[in-house]
C-alpha cells in the first residue's frame, strides 16, 4: 500500500483519464480516493492538500503532485516513457500537446448549450480528420516504424490511442481515412499493459453521463 | 546568423512572449519572423511549415517546433533551467503550469467585449491574490532562498517574474500583501 500513487479526482475521465492511462501502460497499480460531493473536495482544500485549491492531485513518491501536465510529465519520466533525449522528449511533447488539444475539445461536449452541440460536434471531427489525425498518420508513414517516436513505446503513443478512442467514440468511422492510425490502434491496444486497461473491471473510466456531469457542476460551481 | 533560434509569431506577446523570456533569460540570441498578413500566415501551412498549422514556431537545433509548451519545456532543458533531477522537475512544472493558468487569463483580456473586461479584471485580481502569489510568496518563505525551486534560477522563476510584470500592468498594487515577491 505504501508506495502505490494515489488519484484524486471525481469518479470520472475529465483531467484525470490521461494519467490513468499513463500509469496503467506503465504496468504501475495505484489507489484512487473519489470526490463525490463538494464537501469532499473543500475537506481537500482546506486541509492544504491542493496547491492551487485544484484537482486533479495525486499523491506520489511523497510528493502531493497537481497540474495535469506536471503529474503526467513526472511519471512519462519515471517510467522512460519520454524517449531518450531532449530532441525525442521534444517530439513526444508536440504530439501529446496536439492530442491534449483534440480531447479538450471532445472533453467539454457535455458542457456546451444543447444547442451549440452538433456545431462542436461537427468542429471536433472536422479538426481530428483534417488537423490532427493527418500528422500523425503522416509521422507513421514517414518513418514506416510501429511507435511515434524512437522506435519505442511513449506517451505519445498511448495518448494517441486515447485520442482515437475517444473521437471514435463521437463518430465510429472516424479513422476511415488512416490505414496506419487503424494498424497502430491495433498494435497499441494489443501491448499487454494497455490490453488489461481496455477490458473491463479496470480503472478506465466510461464516458460521462448526466447524471456525472449535473454532480461535477455541483462540485466544481460550474 | 545560422545556430541561432527563429521565432515565428505576430509582432506581440501572445503565445509567444513566455518563450521570448526563456531564450533571453538563458542569454540565447534570437531572430523572430513577424507575422503581418493572413497571406503569409497561410504560406506557412501551405508549406507545411507548421506541424497543427498554429503558430508559435521555433526552428532551434534543426527542428521546427510548434505548440507552446513543447517549445519551453525544450529551451527550458537544453538551458539547463529545468532542475537537477526529475522531483525538481516535477514541482517546477507544477509552479510553471500554475502560473500559466493565470497568464492564460491575461492573455484572452484584450478579446474581450468591453462589459465583460471590468469582470474579468476583478477575477484575475482575485485569483492572482488569493490563488496564486499565496503559494509562491509561501514557498520563497518557507526555504528562504532565492529562487523557487533547487536554489537555482529556473523556468519558474523566469515565469513567475513575466507574470508578476504583467498583473502589474493591469493592477499596479497588487503585490501590497506579498512583501517576498517584491524584493523578486
Amino acid at each position: 500500500m505504501a508506495g502505490k500513487p494515489k488519484l484524486h479526482y471525481t469518479k470520472g475521465r475529465g483531467k484525470m483519464e490521461s494519467i490513468r492511462w499513463l500509469l496503467a501502460a506503465a504496468g504501475v497499480e495505484f489507489e484512487e480516493e473519489f470526490i463525490e460531493k463538494k464537501e469532499d473536495l473543500d475537506k481537500l482544500c482546506n486541509g492544504g492538500f491542493l496547491l492551487f485549491q485544484q484537482v486533479p492531485m495525486v499523491e506520489i513518491d511523497g510528493m502531493k503532485m497537481v497540474q495535469s501536465r506536471a503529474i503526467a510529465n513526472y511519471i512519462a519520466a519515471k517510467y522512460n516513457l519520454c524517449g531518450k533525449d531532449l530532441k525525442e522528449r521534444a517530439w513526444i511533447d508536440m504530439y501529446v500537446e496536439g492530442t491534449t488539444d483534440l480531447m479538450g475539445m471532445i472533453m467539454i461536449i457535455p458542457l456546451q448549450p444543447a444547442d451549440k452541440k452538433d456545431k462542436h460536434l461537427a468542429l471536433i471531427i472536422e479538426r481530428a480528420t483534417t488537423r490532427y489525425f493527418p500528422v500523425y498518420e503522416k509521422a507513421l508513414k514517414d518513418h514506416g516504424q510501429d511507435y511515434l517516436v524512437g522506435n519505442k513505446l511513449s506517451w505519445a503513443d498511448i495518448h494517441l490511442l486515447e485520442a482515437i478512442l475517444m473521437a471514435e467514440e463521437c463518430k465510429a468511422d472516424i479513422l476511415s481515412a488512416f490505414p496506419l492510425l487503424q494498424a497502430f490502434k491495433g498494435r497499441i491496444s494489443n501491448v499487454p499493459t494497455i490490453k488489461k486497461f481496455l477490458q473491463p473491471g479496470s480503472k478506465r473510466k466510461p464516458q460521462p453521463d448526466e447524471k456525472y456531469i449535473a454532480n461535477v457542476r455541483k462540485i466544481f460551481n460550474v | 546568423m545560422s545556430g541561432k533560434p527563429r521565432l515565428t509569431y505576430f509582432n506581440g506577446r501572445g503565445r509567444m512572449e513566455p518563450v521570448r523570456w526563456l531564450l533571453a533569460a538563458a542569454g540565447v540570441e534570437f531572430e523572430e519572423k513577424f507575422l503581418e498578413t493572413r497571406e503569409q500566415y497561410e504560406k506557412l501551412m501551405k508549406d507545411g511549415e507548421l506541424m497543427f498549422q498554429q503558430v508559435p514556431l521555433v526552428e532551434i537545433d534543426g527542428m521546427k517546433l510548434v505548440q507552446t509548451r513543447a517549445i519551453l519545456s525544450y529551451i527550458a532543458g537544453r538551458y539547463n533551467l529545468y532542475g537537477k533531477d526529475l522531483k525538481e522537475r516535477a514541482l517546477i512544472d507544477m509552479y510553471v503550469e500554475g502560473i500559466t493558468d493565470l497568464m492564460q487569463m491575461i492573455l484572452t483580456f484584450p478579446f474581450l467585449p468591453p462589459e465583460a473586461k471590468e469582470k474579468n479584471l476583478e477575477s484575475i485580481k482575485e485569483k492572482a491574490t488569493n490563488r496564486y502569489f499565496p503559494v509562491f510568496e509561501k514557498a520563497l518563505k518557507q526555504h528562504g532562498q532565492d529562487f523557487l525551486v533547487g536554489n537555482k534560477f529556473s523556468w519558474a522563476d523566469v515565469q513567475l517574474i513575466e507574470a508578476i510584470l504583467a498583473v502589474e500592468e493591469k493592477i499596479p498594487a497588487v503585490l501590497s500583501a506579498f512583501p517576498q515577491l517584491q524584493v523578486i
